[in-house]
């Protein structure tokens, strides 16, 4: 029962993070994010980092589930 | 106390899982639509002279196992990170809720916002049943709704902060839905349709692939909320003291 008693209780809202704190990580984070699900989501398709459809069909069925537009 | 970077990691880490998890849905529901739509395109395709077959880059077997699988890796990782984040931004800003409450509520509004609202306008579409020609139309569309479901669930936090005061919790909350619904409803009605799904497809199997992909999705999200907050609640537990471990024979 010790460790049950030690949670916080609930509603004790956490103290917010400063917004400075969380700015060079939010980058970081959005800019590998953004690379990240453009190759998922839209390379070889109207627009091309490396030539040709291997990317593409490579990730093919995970565009359409995941709800890209494939072609 | 939270940390952003301790958060961010783990936002990835619970991604890799969250992928994981998608990948497992998605290969049971709706890699037999994707299939069956394949199968469709095939019997409708010009057919090659005889003899010849269309050279394949990546094999079906690749793309349904090893491909959808690293695919819904890397979607789950890049929206990890995301989701970390703004929980980072959340935790402690709305209300009095705690860390994993925050966590779960994120992903409920990740899933509405970046799911659902751009699935209402222009749902995911199976193999065989998009013109090539206008791909960059219905891109930039598709992105636009992301962008509108988005700013809808931000606007619904940021509207009912400030109406709270004066409405209580549950009234600004309820406001401030009623009011992105009535933004997103708007922008429904007034974006282009698009509508390039062959006559003779099988409207059974369009809805199978478009509930496969919305499960998917709904997967992805609840396993990035749940786990998330599960290991955050758990991080912030005291360490145990020497009084409460159990006392060895």
């Amino acid at each position: 029962m010790a460790t049950i008693s030690a949670l916080p209780a609930p509603g004790t809202a956490p103290a917010p993070i400063p917004f400075r704190q969380i700015l060079p990580w939010a980058l970081f984070g959005a800019v590998i994010a953004v690379v990240l699900l453009y190759f998922v989501g839209a390379e070889q398709g109207i627009t091309a980092v490396f030539a040709g459809e291997t990317v593409h069909e490579f990730v093919h069925d995970g565009r359409h589930l995941l709800g890209f537009l494939c072609h | 106390m939270l940390n952003a970077r301790t958060l961010l990691i783990r936002g990835m880490f619970v991604g890799v899982v969250a992928g994981i998890a998608a990948f497992v849905f998605a290969y049971f529901f709706g890699e037999g639509p994707i299939g069956d739509a394949i199968a469709f395109e095939e019997a409708h395709a010009t057919p090659l002279p005889a003899g010849e077959h269309e050279h394949e880059l990546v094999s079906r077997g690749v793309q349904s196992t090893i491909g959808l699988l690293t695919a819904s890796v890397v979607y789950g990782i890049a929206l990890g990170g995301l989701f970390a984040i703004t929980v980072a931004i959340a935790a402690g800003r709305i209300g009095r809720l705690s860390a994993r409450a925050t966590a779960g509520l994120v992903a409920v509004a990740g899933f509405v916002g970046v799911a659902l609202v751009p699935f209402l306008k222009y749902p995911a579409n199976p193999p065989a049943t998009g013109n090539p020609d206008t791909l960059g139309q219905r891109t930039g569309l598709y992105f636009l709704m992301l962008v509108i479901g988005v700013a809808a669930v931000i606007g619904v936090v940021v509207v009912a902060r400030s109406l709270q005061p004066r409405l209580g919790t549950w009234n600004a909350t309820i406001a401030a839905t009623v009011g992105a619904a009535v933004v997103v409803g708007t922008a429904i009605a007034l974006l282009p349709s698009i509508n390039e799904v062959p006559e003779s497809f099988s409207p059974i199997l369009l809805w199978q692939f478009r509930l496969a992909s919305l499960g998917t999705q709904a997967v992805t999200w609840a396993t990035l909320g749940l786990l998330f907050g599960y290991l955050t609640e758990r991080s912030q537990r005291p360490a145990p003291t020497v009084a409460a471990q159990p006392v060895a024979a």
